[in-house]
């Protein structure tokens, strides 16, 4: 694949674009930060439909509620709706969008408090997919530190009626039959702090990512563990060994290989969520979970107390592939050689809630 | 009155616009009609006006329901936050 590439930042204050630099562009390494883009809105993701080039935001803001922007023309300029973004008189408001998912010509919407919502029309109107809200465990879902939200959407890249999704602090759920109904999928994956530790749901997933290429392959990051699914998450395998925590919040797959993810353990949920001992470092496992390495070279080894949230970190499809991943005190690292050596390329942003990318003519 | 952080989401909107309406809710339902979805940002989806949002009427706090003069002059108030 080639192209350049985009980098999509959502943060507490608005999105950013950082677009590689004239004679950086190859190797990725200078950038250019544009922005805020969204009327500083709080911004929990913003990314590209591959498809369309159309690129979507999500968030919400305090005063004026949920909306979903889309933007044809690479951020130029915008427009916003949430019209059908509701749960309906009488249901609660909807405060928040936390994913935007295009697959297979829709997309769908995952929002707080925690709920699925699909547009046929990119982005313009919204309908409520109730199967999931209406699952027989709904009255006992409980909202995690972030809220009640719905914040992994993932759909079957051949297979339209085959979605997951993660909510937290309840779990995984899927659906085989286009979102008319919906299981929940949590067998094996710890909640430490629930009187049962394995329960139905209550786990608090907090990201979780389909390996590419592999049908019933997906990764879990959780509170409590990272995990593997072979068969489409009706059972967990945890990862944990060799991982330096069991907490941390994003999990990006490699773009090629099944075997091949990220993740980002930080000190511990009661510890302060940060680098532990103020050590930036990647965690990477190319067996599928069985080992794990950490990638350190360029990132800060003294005193780096920060965190990186559930969508900070993504990957680009080129080749060699670039890993991106943005703090929660506003800084953006990157690597251009698949995490081998990183270098911080943009810094004093507000707190980053997201990271994608985006690919565009070169 | 518009709040700039809510005309801003409007390409073309002015923050003093005249529209007609006998209630609050007319008014709200006027300026959608001239910018679709600014309702959705004053209201929310369970039909009242946002909880962080204050509508007055010649200077008196307002509900949808509060009644509208042609001469009224209608304020709408983001609440003041910090952070």
């Amino acid at each position: 694949m080639t192209g350049r590439v985009l980098l999509l930042l959502g943060t507490r204050k608005g999105a950013y674009v950082l677009e590689a630099d004239g004679a950086g562009r190859a190797d990725r390494a200078s950038w250019i930060v544009r922005g805020p883009l969204f009327e500083p809105w709080p911004i929990n993701v913003f990314r590209q439909d591959p498809a369309t080039g159309v690129l979507y935001a999500g968030g919400g803001n305090p005063w004026y509620g949920a909306a979903v922007w889309r933007s044809p023309d690479l951020g130029d300029t915008w427009s916003h709706s949430s019209a059908g973004l509701t749960y309906g008189e009488g249901g609660p408001a909807v405060r928040a969008v936390w994913q935007i998912t295009p697959a297979h010509g829709a997309l769908y919407a995952g929002v707080e408090p925690a709920g699925l919502f699909r547009s046929e029309d990119g982005g313009e109107t919204w309908r409520h997919i109730e199967g999931l809200t209406n699952h027989p465990t709904r009255p006992t879902w409980q909202p995690g530190a972030g809220g009640l939200i719905c914040h992994t959407v993932l759909s079957d890249p051949d297979d339209p009626s085959r979605m997951w999704v993660a909510i937290s602090a309840v779990g995984c759920f899927a659906t085989e039959d286009g979102g008319r109904t919906w299981d929940a999928r949590n067998r094996g994956v710890r909640a430490d702090f629930m009187p049962d530790p394995y329960p139905e749901t209550g786990q608090c997933v907090h990201k979780m990512v389909l390996a590419p290429g592999a049908r019933d392959r997906l990764y879990q990051q959780n509170h409590c563990g990272t995990y593997r699914t072979d068969d489409g998450g009706r059972t967990w395998i945890c990862l944990d060994e060799g991982l330096p925590s069991t907490f941390g919040f994003p999990v990006v797959a490699h773009p090629r290989d099944a075997d091949t993810i990220f993740t980002i353990p930080l000190n511990g949920a009661d510890r302060g969520r940060v680098m532990p001992d103020g050590k930036a470092a990647v965690w990477r496992t190319t067996d599928a979970g069985r080992s794990w390495t950490a990638l350190r070279d360029g990132l800060p080894q003294a005193n780096a107390f920060v965190g990186v949230l559930r969508d900070a970190m993504a990957t680009d499809p080129l080749e060699p592939f670039g890993i991106y991943f943005g703090t929660s005190t506003g800084q953006v690292y990157a690597s251009a050689d698949e995490g081998e050596t990183w270098g911080r390329i943009a810094d004093l942003l507000p707190p980053i809630h997201s990271v994608a990318t985006a690919i565009v003519a070169a | 009155m518009l709040p700039r952080s809510l005309a801003a989401l409007f390409p073309g909107a002015q923050r003093r616009v005249e529209v007609p309406g006998v209630t609050v809710g007319a008014v709200i339902e006027a300026l959608d009609a001239r910018w679709p979805g600014m309702r959705d940002r004053v209201c929310d989806g369970t039909g009242t006006i946002r909880a962080f949002i204050h509508v007055y009427v010649d200077g008196e706090p307002a509900e949808l329901s509060t009644a509208v003069s042609e001469r009224s002059v209608v304020h709408v108030i983001p609440a003041v936050a910090g952070g």
